[in-house]
């Protein structure tokens, strides 16, 4: 007889369907530009032809004869409210609208204001604005020249030097690389790019004057941070609404990637157009607006140095790095952290020492700074660790799997102190890369190279053994304007026992629904499908700071364990009422209370649920709830290794991924099919900057690959088939054990490609190319190593 | 989409469709497939004043072969030669066909749209021009025809005058021991071409390149005609020595600007690499093979 085991209907480790697919695959989802209101106006944005230049005079009489054109709105219009400018999350400032200066190409210079969306646009094209051009800084180490023009002249430095960052042990660093028997340099350069979510960012802002209400719908990662700077500012400009009045609601969103995490100017117009006129404004930016002003992502310009002993064991490192943030520093970081956790750059490696320091630099381009699905800075990080680990393996005539084995940090040695500060919470970097090497056979593949190669073939294969850290994070160190950087879980469980859970964060499309759901049907017995979640109306949800860095499942995830543990507790009293034995008698086994040694007297969730409401015990309060706020102890470090084979065409310098295996460990895994769904779109997030992405500018500041004619994402037809595996090894802090999985395959997946088309491209002593790998790139590398070699 | 206003017609005829050209003097505009022109009238790029829908006029979309050409319809969709059996003896249609974008752009996008839009980054064109094809254009006074190799002047430039319409677009049919290709690469599917080259070539009855055509795409201000290449080809056999003799020819024959694509020289050295190719399989197709 064959005993099945104790199951919940989707419990963890179930590959669950995602509950709101319904709704998203049948076009039933509510996005912001889907909800309409009675009595909207329409917002749209005149934008800067120039990079820098003064603002003499903006005419606005023909847009104001456009039929249905209302107003047209500039900044010395929101500067008599003291709105023209706000401040970011770094401390620096951002102009709403320019009063007299613009800082970059398709920068907001006036928006107008219509009854329709078609006026909104014929008005903007009808806003005329006379421009001086100023001198365009464009490249950040011409910036930071004696002699540059000074970008932000607003600011008591006089200079186009933002800030200075860095951390670890620097003497202790240079002389550990003095003496090390190896040392390799490298440039290297991780391009601008952005997140091009499917919807692009919009709002409506309806203030109701009468009960001085305001509610804005908006594509944000984080409502209640958003609230709470609402009420900031808006107090600051003399228009002061209780926090409890300011409502933000984020309805279904589609995709954030790190982009909707930061204010842009368009909310903030339509917010006050909405308070001036008293109706709800739309504002719906068009893609090329999208791509051309909003928040960045990378753009990091880093020399890296690497030591290791003659045998190839490493030793030291140090990184100095330049970072172009635009026209000011709007990154969305944990306050302390300017270059976010760029010193993860150590990698999976126990170098005894390092050093990193992170310079900021102005130029006439748009602001940002953001984390594209990579936790703040992880991305560069990690590629350049990979591409290093590479150079030092070449440079010592080292197998780059044997040397990656010879050097991780051994599963034993965690919890691991890494030499810039952070404790890596568990890992088994061996067992995931051996894993790897035995799916993809790498013998075999080596062997094959090794046949090509003798015929002028070229084929490479490029490892990357990524460390990612996210689920910012700890109080201790993280916060946001202040704001601790816990997440929260309210848990209600309902007469019948169906289950309603809020959460602080905003899932994006990452499937919170079904997540979060698995996880109380697992902590609570009760089955998935009788599990509602919400999130994203601050109305309703407990305060949180949202969606981002993989944070989710590492903070609100643990909120969700521990309020339903909370709602074990009072449930166990109100079992033990119902079973008639003393609430010690009774324990929490296969999704039951159980009397102990009498498993068969039992009674489930739903039936103490029914009796909290119908038959609470004497002298105890009724109901069945409990609100959690998570502060994780520690940050959790997913890992994973990844290998990608790829053919290139010598005479075109196309690069063709034959294969493409990647094998990641999140820790506990709540459904195996989002995990994959998350892997599968991050690898395909990875590959895009590391064979097609990157926004260029002009000397002269103008954007090219301002649209998606040349802002070139890949199809289906560019992706390759993805091998995904798993080893898990659990967070020892997490209640679940579990880490985030949102981000390691774009993090890890850049370097792999990197790495392989080097690889490939080695018999022409090439040892680095810079992503985006464009054929034209890797022609031209041939032919130079051909001209060098003579022939 | 937000463009200005416009006005929309949709004649039945094309006799109406010249009438309502004539009546707005240039500043309307036919509306084929629309895979060209909505995107610039979406960045306000193009803002018509009229658009004159061409999609309702009965028999304009058709591929057959009849007398001495294989005739296409204007309002033919890219995807229809892929499909149709009249092409199976012009596998340089199919293949540039398959390379053009993705389905749904194939499905919508018109072969009179691709070869009219003028656009150098279009890979109709230089097919054309390899095979030697002809565009009829209709006017007020009736139709002429212009030979695809004069019909591009400059970019976005064609013989189609404002008041025009191209009503027939055609090839010679195809001979025996004709071979045909189209070879482009480009970033992703659906970007402009870093470049493409077309070819099409017939060899006699002993194994000698009796004619050839060759054709690039996305190299010059517009499609180009790589005719020395085409020339050094007649009378030879196809050998490795005369392949490579015309794959250079045809490099020299380019005209292309530094772009995010890629530098000049490189696109040059593409366009070589892909004429070898292009003459090898249209060589290889003229003898039998795929
Ligand atoms: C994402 C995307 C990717 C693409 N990739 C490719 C590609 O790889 N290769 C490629 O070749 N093309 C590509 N295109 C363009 C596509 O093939 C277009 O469909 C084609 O260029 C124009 O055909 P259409 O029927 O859509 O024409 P429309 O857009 O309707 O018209 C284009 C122009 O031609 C004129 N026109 C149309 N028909 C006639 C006619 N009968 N007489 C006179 N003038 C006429 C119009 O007035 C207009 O100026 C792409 C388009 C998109 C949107």
């Amino acid at each position: 007889m064959s005993v099945s085991p104790p199951h919940v209907d989707g419990g963890m480790g179930q590959r669950v369907q995602r509950k709101e697919d319904a709704r998203f695959i049948r076009g039933k989802g509510t996005y912001i530009d889907d909800v309409k209101l009675p009595g909207m106006l329409y917002l749209d944005i005149v934008r800067s032809p120039y990079a820098h230049a003064k603002i003499t005079a903006i005419h606005t009489d023909k847009a104001l004869k456009v039929p249905g054109v209302l107003a047209v709105i500039t900044g010395k219009d929101l500067d008599a409210h003291k709105l023209a400018w706000m401040p970011t999350l770094m401390s620096d400032r951002q102009m709403v609208l320019p009063v007299d200066t613009v800082m970059y190409q398709a920068q907001e210079v006036a928006a107008v204001l219509a009854e329709t969306r078609y006026a909104a646009a014929d008005g903007v094209a009808a806003v005329e604005v006379d421009y001086e051009p100023l001198p365009v800084v464009v490249d950040p180490f011409k910036a930071l020249e004696p002699g540059a023009p000074v970008l932000r002249p607003d600011r008591k430095e006089q200079s186009n030097h933002i800030w200075h960052w860095e951390t670890g042990d620097k003497a202790g660093t240079d002389a550990l690389l003095r003496s090390s028997a190896v040392v390799v340099a490298q440039d290297l350069y991780i391009p601008r790019i952005h997140v091009s979510s499917i919807e692009t960012c919009g709002c409506i802002a309806n203030w109701d004057g009468v009960n001085g209400k305001l509610t804005v719908w908006m594509t944000t990662q984080a409502p209640h941070a958003i609230r709470t700077v609402y009420a900031l500012v808006l107090a600051g400009a003399g228009i002061p609404v209780p926090e409890a009045n300011i409502r933000i609601i984020s309805p279904d969103i589609g995709g954030g990637f790190g982009g909707k995490v930061p204010v842009y100017p368009g909310y903030v117009i339509a917010t006050a157009a909405s308070v001036l006129t008293n109706h709800p404004v739309k504002w719906i930016e068009d893609r090329s607006e999208n791509i051309q002003a909003d928040s960045f992502a990378r753009d990091y310009h880093i020399h890296a140095e690497v030591g290791a002993t003659k045998d190839g064991k490493v030793t030291a490192l140090r990184v100095k790095t330049l970072a172009d943030h635009g026209y000011t520093d709007a990154a969305a970081n944990p306050s302390k952290f300017p270059a976010g956790l760029f010193h993860i750059i150590t990698g999976s490696y126990p170098f005894a020492k390092a050093f990193v320091e992170v310079d900021a630099a102005y130029t006439n381009k748009p602001p940002g700074g953001i984390a594209y699905r990579c936790s703040f800075r992880v991305t560069e990080a990690a590629f350049t660790i990979e591409r290093m680990i590479d150079r030092l393996a070449t440079q010592l005539h080292i197998d780059p799997a044997e040397f990656r084995l010879k050097n991780f940090i051994p599963p034993e040695a965690f919890p691991y102190q890494s030499a810039l500060g952070w404790t890596y919470d568990s890992g088994n970097y061996g067992g995931a890369l051996r894993k790897a090497m035995e799916l993809i056979d790498y013998p075999a593949l080596r062997a094959e190279q090794a046949e090509k190669r003798k015929q002028g073939e070229l084929m490479g294969i490029g490892i990357s053994s990524f460390t990612e850290i996210v689920g910012a994070g700890p109080a201790h160190t993280f916060d946001i304007l202040g704001i601790k950087m816990f997440d929260s879980a309210e848990v209600r469980v309902h007469p019948t026992g169906a289950v309603l859970a809020r959460f602080g964060t905003k899932s994006q499309g990452q499937g919170h629904e079904t997540t979060y759901a698995q996880i109380l049907a697992e902590e609570l017995g009760i089955p998935v499908g009788q599990i509602k979640v919400e999130e994203g109306d601050t109305d309703t949800a407990p305060y949180g700071l949202g969606t981002y860095a993989s944070r989710s499942t590492p903070t609100a995830g643990a909120a969700a364990a521990m309020a339903a543990r909370r709602i074990r507790e009072k449930a166990q009293k109100i079992a033990a009422h119902l079973l008639e034995v003393s609430p010690a008698d009774v324990e929490w086994k296969d999704y039951a209370f159980r009397v102990k040694g009498v498993p068969s007297k039992s009674k489930t969730m739903a039936e103490v649920a029914f009796a909290a409401y119908t038959n609470p015990p004497p002298n105890s309060e009724a109901g069945l709830e409990a609100t959690y706020y998570y502060d994780p102890p520690n940050m959790t470090y997913p890992f994973g290794s990844y290998i990608c084979v790829v053919d290139l065409d010598k005479e075109t310098g196309q690069v063709h991924i034959r294969r493409f295996v990647a094998v990641d460990d999140c820790g506990t895994v709540i459904n195996p099919m989002i995990v994959e769904g998350q892997v599968h779109g991050g690898l395909t997030m990875g590959l895009a900057p590391a064979l097609l992405e990157e926004i260029q500018y002009d000397a002269q500041g103008n954007i090219r690959g301002g649209s998606f004619l040349d802002y070139l994402l890949p199809t289906a037809v560019e992706t390759p088939h993805w091998e995904t595996a798993r080893t898990v090894t659990p967070s020892p802090h997490h209640p679940l054990g579990a880490k985030g999985i949102g981000e390691s395959a774009t993090v890890g997946a850049p370097a792999a490609i990197a790495n392989a088309v080097v690889d490939a491209l080695a018999p022409y002593g090439v040892t680095h190319i810079d992503i985006p790998i464009h054929p034209w790139k890797v022609w031209a590398a041939i032919h130079a190593g051909k001209a060098a070699k003579g022939g | 989409m937000i463009p200005p206003a416009f006005e929309y017609h949709a004649p039945g005829t094309v006799a109406e469709t010249i009438g309502l050209l004539s009546q707005y003097n240039g500043e309307a505009k036919i509306l084929a497939g629309g895979h060209s022109l909505l995107p610039l009238m979406k960045l306000r790029l193009a803002e018509p004043r009229a658009l004159i829908d061409i999609q309702r006029i009965p028999n304009l979309a058709y591929v057959k072969e009849e007398g001495e050409f294989l005739k296409v319809g204007p309002v033919t969709r890219v995807n229809d030669l892929l499909g149709s059996p009249a092409t199976a003896a012009y596998p340089i249609l199919r293949d540039a066909a398959r390379e053009i974008a993705d389905p749904v752009v194939r499905n919508l996008g018109t072969v009179g749209g691709n070869l009219c839009h003028g656009d150098p980054g279009n890979d109709l064109p230089a097919c054309w021009i390899a095979l030697g094809g002809e565009m009829t254009v209709t006017g007020a006074k009736g139709s002429r025809t212009v030979p695809a190799a004069s019909f591009y002047q400059d970019t976005f430039v064609t013989a189609v005058g404002p008041s025009e319409m191209l009503t027939e677009a055609r090839v010679p049919k195809a001979r025996p021991g004709q071979g045909s290709s189209y070879f482009k690469i480009e970033k992703r599917v659906g970007d402009f071409a870093i470049a493409g080259v077309a070819t099409s070539l017939v060899l006699d009855g002993k194994g000698r390149i009796a004619s050839a055509g060759l054709g690039l795409t996305g190299v010059g201000p517009t499609a180009l005609a790589a005719g020395d290449a085409a020339q050094s080809l007649v009378g030879q056999s196809p050998d490795a020595a005369h392949v490579s003799h015309a794959a250079k020819l045809a490099a020299e024959a380019a005209k292309p600007s530094s772009d995010l694509r890629g530098p000049a020289e490189y696109k040059r050295a593409v366009v070589e690499a892909l004429a070898r190719r292009g003459i090898e399989r249209a060589v290889a197709r003229a003898r039998g093979g795929k």
